[in-house]
């Protein structure tokens, strides 16, 4: 038997530990890639939350550039993520809510006792639109360019090192092409 | 006296225990009774149940990661379920249609078999070439160890050596 051959095993088993070791970090187990990137927000016709007579269609979040924010009442992360959002809204970023599975009293009173970072909330009560979104749970937000496409979603709570990172890049990048 | 007394206490200890464990089933059966999925949906067709828990079984719920639909609480997993239920009585879809429906939205992740396609023809082929490379392994060591059947014959001069110190010629 020749001498190379003595290291096969050790090679497969080397060649494994590396294969092994990509797939231990090469997805994040965590957020799944949103099948919706650079696809239109998808159609939907719900009522406003804090004006219950006006319905809201896909068409109202063309025009400027938005985050989509998936939020409820019953989640403690939003509650954590909130104070970041009102930062964002006083500089100006429009922000339209998407009020997911919640109760309509318990999302009155949360942005009644807490501020409202909103330029309007979506009532999904029944989680349509979330599942349409691909959303899995809350919160969750959408970087919606002008032409009502999304751009990113991050999955969690949005906080500085977040938005520094991954979606004021992508915002700015947005923002210029607006301008120009 | 002293005995008596140690039997006794060690049946109310029993009797403590058994009773203990039988509160522990109870409560065991019960909670698995509360974890189980209760839902109520209507169907038309036997049919259509079976293709509703079959999907089910197929769908990974996205927020639990290693729980089917059919197995998870989740209030996604729960939508999830509806949504399955509503395109089956409703819209009358296929398999197809509705686990196209699902990838869409969650991608790959939701299909706990996953599809074959470039990324994951290594998944699926892997393990036959690693059998079939070890096999053939396999064989190459075997024969290259497999003993000599042949009885090597003694050359002249050996046979001649062996003569000489036997004492004569073997017949």
């Amino acid at each position: 038997m020749k001498r190379w051959k003595l290291f096969l095993p050790l090679a497969f088993f080397l060649t494994f530990c590396v294969l092994l070791y990509i797939g231990l970090f090469m997805e994040d187990k965590n957020e799944l890639p949103s099948m919706l990137l650079d696809k239109p927000v998808p159609e939907f016709s719900l009522k406003k939350l804090q004006q219950p007579a006006e319905t809201v269609t896909e068409e109202a979040l063309k025009g400027r550039i938005l985050l989509l924010n998936v939020w409820g009442s019953w989640c403690p992360a939003c509650k954590v993520e909130h104070p970041y959002l009102m930062k964002l809204a006083r500089e100006g970023i429009n922000i339209v809510g998407v009020n997911y599975k919640d109760e309509r009293q318990g999302a009155l009173e949360w942005l009644d006792r807490l501020e409202d970072p909103y330029l309007f909330n979506i009532v999904d009560k029944d989680g349509r639109l979330g599942l349409d979104l691909g959303v899995y749970g809350a919160p969750e937000t959408f970087l919606i360019d002008k032409h009502g496409v999304i751009r990113y979603k991050h999955i969690g709570i949005l906080d500085d090192r977040v938005w520094k990172k991954d979606l004021k890049p992508l915002y700015d990048a947005l923002q210029k092409e607006l301008v120009q | 006296m002293t005995l008596d007394f140690f039997f006794r206490r060690s049946s109310l200890l029993e009797s403590v225990s058994v009773s203990m464990l039988m509160g522990l089933a109870v409560l065991l059966v019960s909670l698995s009774a509360h974890a189980g999925v209760i839902e109520n949906y209507q169907f038309d067709s036997p049919r259509q149940q079976e293709q509703f828990f079959r999907l089910n079984e197929q769908l990974r719920c996205p927020q639990c990661q290693n729980q089917s639909i059919a197995d998870s609480n989740a209030p996604v997993a729960q939508d999830l379920r509806r949504q399955v239920h509503r395109m089956i009585v409703e819209e009358k879809a296929d398999d197809d249609t509705v686990i196209q429906f699902m990838l869409d939205r969650y991608g790959d992740f939701v299909l706990y078999k996953p599809r074959m396609d470039a990324r994951t023809i290594m998944l699926w082929f892997g393990p036959l070439i690693l059998l079939l490379l070890g096999i053939f392994i396999l064989f190459r060591i075997l024969k290259e160890h497999r003993p000599e059947t042949e009885v090597e014959g003694l050359d002249e001069q050996n046979k001649a050596e062996l003569d000489k110190i036997l004492g004569g010629k073997d017949k």
